[in-house]
């Protein structure tokens, strides 16, 4: 069963829900999906044992071969190709890896080459399994770090937690469309919730049951609770903004670990949701 | 013009309600919000006027002919990105628009001609234009392309605001595409980084990836009494790394208050709004 966490805003708490959620199950696989700022394992400090490279395709030009006809320039849609000072020069930041050029290419002058765009690293914190995607810096695209990083298929019994990245593109669409189930993290502000409605739209889209979790709740009057009730969205968890754990949480500490209540809202929380996924697959069939 | 981008790395650390602040304190005649795929800016700059709405074209998508497919499977196995699907029952295949990239490759391998792109909507620009310009915009749910949309953002801004010396900008979190197209061409950077250790780690990232566009970096820190003790360590990673630290902002209950009403926090008079007026006046000596 796969369980993505997601928010639209960034910094609602999707890191301290995922970790939390992974960690007071009976076993569970924590993937890190925000590759642009990964914080998972920073909560986890988990023992690496395995790190792989994610590599894209990048073409490489055997100007010997190349006749200057510039059939992949017009081809490349990326405009990562430039026909300058008698040669083709690739621009490796801009190109999809689509591989149109060297189909183009009637002098077979184009091969292609791997290049690294970031690393995966997994590694064990008590009873998670903690995969970490980690795109390196001034890389434009992590989604070949998301793909890889959910491509082996878990059994159907596994509870995969997914943290997903901030915002609502296409890095989040992959992050999220083969789980099972998500949870949407909000926060009491009118940003929160107007990035609520966004991800609730994308959840609605892709048909994926969802319930949501109101952190850094204050006593005041909740937009994202008004939210949900006005779209009888059913909520999940309720966390209260509380000093001790902001502090916590600032020094990486997995507050279900070290205090009891915590372990009960988050059991809560999970229990919550594999009954209804339960319900959603016996119903599917 | 000279512009000012803020920046954050991680989200939710207080971008927009550290830019719209600044905005209101130096009376900023142009200015954008270029988080496309999570914009907030436009709930707290009350504006006078109705935005001026256009669409935003991202990559041409491919469109299968079914009439015309020959069910060879040609395009499906050259297709990187999984976005061509078969369907059997009506004998023909045809495009996952979310997966599809618009690279143009299922288009030259088809034996038939049976694909052609076709250019869709990706998302809305929006220009309010009165005594101030404010061009924001919101990407399509799930698109590829937002680094494009951010640069149309800040163009639409620049035509509009050709007399206007300065701008400020918000950005978006992360370290990816987005954020590359927001730095590119700005004049100063403002992190706004937490003192968490997650913070921290983001910082460090989105300041790395800044420092090849050789912008200035200015940091502060918000809800800086959360942790101290992180706090005097951002202040230190500034000093090591010659970027000029700029303030702390209060942990304030007032600030979700004034957000919720609608309000920046300098339009009330609050604990985060008098110290994010004195990082302007700290910021505004260097511009």
């Amino acid at each position: 069963m796969k369980i993505a966490v997601l928010s639209g805003k960034g910094g609602t708490g999707k890191t301290l829900v995922s970790v939390n959620l992974a960690s007071v199950a009976e076993k569970a696989s924590y993937v890190d999906c925000d590759v642009e700022e990964p914080n998972g394992h920073l909560f986890f400090k988990p023992m690496i044992e395995h790190v792989e490279s994610v590599k894209v395709k990048i073409p490489k030009i055997n100007n010997e071969k190349c006749t200057g006809c510039r059939k992949c320039v017009d081809f490349c849609r990326f405009n990562a190709l430039a026909y300058v000072n008698h040669s083709v020069k690739v621009f490796e930041d801009v190109c999809h890896s689509c591989g149109g050029c060297m189909l183009v290419c009637p002098e077979n002058a184009i091969t292609e080459s791997d290049k690294p765009i970031g690393r995966i690293e997994r590694g064990i914190s008590e009873k998670v399994q903690v995969h970490t995607g980690i795109l390196n810096m001034g890389e434009a695209s992590g989604v070949p770090i998301v793909k890889q990083l959910l491509k082996n298929d878990t059994r159907e019994d596994e509870l995969v937690i997914i943290d997903a990245p901030p915002g609502s593109a296409c890095i989040v669409m992959e992050s999220i469309k083969d789980a099972d189930y998500c949870v949407l993290v909000a926060e009491p502000t009118i940003f929160g919730t107007q990035n609520l409605s966004m991800v609730h739209e994308l959840v609605e889209l892709f048909e994926i049951p969802f319930g949501v979790v109101l952190n850094k709740c204050l006593d005041e009057d909740n937009p994202a609770e008004s939210y949900c009730n006005d779209h009888k969205i059913n909520i999940i968890g309720k966390i209260n903004y509380s000093q001790d754990l902001a502090v916590l949480s600032s020094r990486g500490e997995i507050v279900s670990r070290i205090d009891p209540q915590y372990q009960t809202i988050f059991k809560l929380i999970l229990e919550h949701i594999v009954e209804e996924v339960g319900y959603a697959t016996t119903s599917r069939t | 013009m000279q512009q000012l981008l803020v920046l954050s790395g991680k989200g939710g650390t207080g971008k927009t309600t550290v830019a719209s602040a600044l905005i209101q304190l130096s009376q900023a005649k142009a200015f954008a919000d270029c988080d496309v795929d999570a914009p907030n800016l436009d709930l707290v700059m009350h504006q006078t006027v109705e935005p001026m709405t256009t669409n935003y074209f991202g990559m041409a998508k491919a469109i299968v002919d079914e009439d015309v497919c020959i069910e060879c499977g040609q395009c499906q196995k050259q297709c990187r990105f999984d976005a061509i699907v078969h369907d059997q029952q009506r004998e023909t295949y045809f495009i996952d628009h979310n997966a599809c990239e618009g690279c143009g490759v299922c288009k030259v391998i088809c034996p038939v001609g049976a694909i052609h792109l076709e250019s869709c909507i990706d998302g809305q620009l929006q220009l309010y234009k009165a005594e101030r310009i404010f061009s924001t915009a919101q990407l399509k749910m799930g698109s590829g392309t937002s680094g494009m949309l951010v640069t149309q953002v800040k163009k639409q801004m620049m035509e509009q605001a050709i007399n206007t010396d300065f701008a400020i900008i918000d950005g978006s979190p992360g370290i990816g595409c987005p954020v590359i197209a927001s730095i590119s061409g700005v004049d100063y950077v403002l992190i706004v980084a937490e003192p968490s250790i997650s913070g921290i780690s983001d910082m460090e990232r989105i300041i790395t990836t800044a420092s090849r566009f050789g912008v200035k970096t200015f940091i502060c820190v918000n809800k800086y009494d959360v942790n101290t003790e992180y706090t005097d360590k951002i202040e230190d990673y500034a000093k090591r790394k010659h970027l000029e630290f700029v303030g702390r902002i209060p942990y304030d209950t007032q600030a979700v208050k004034a957000i919720n009403q609608g309000n920046t926090i300098v339009d009330i008079d609050c604990a985060s709004g008098r110290a994010v007026g004195q990082i302007y006046e700290t910021i505004k000596k260097r511009l």
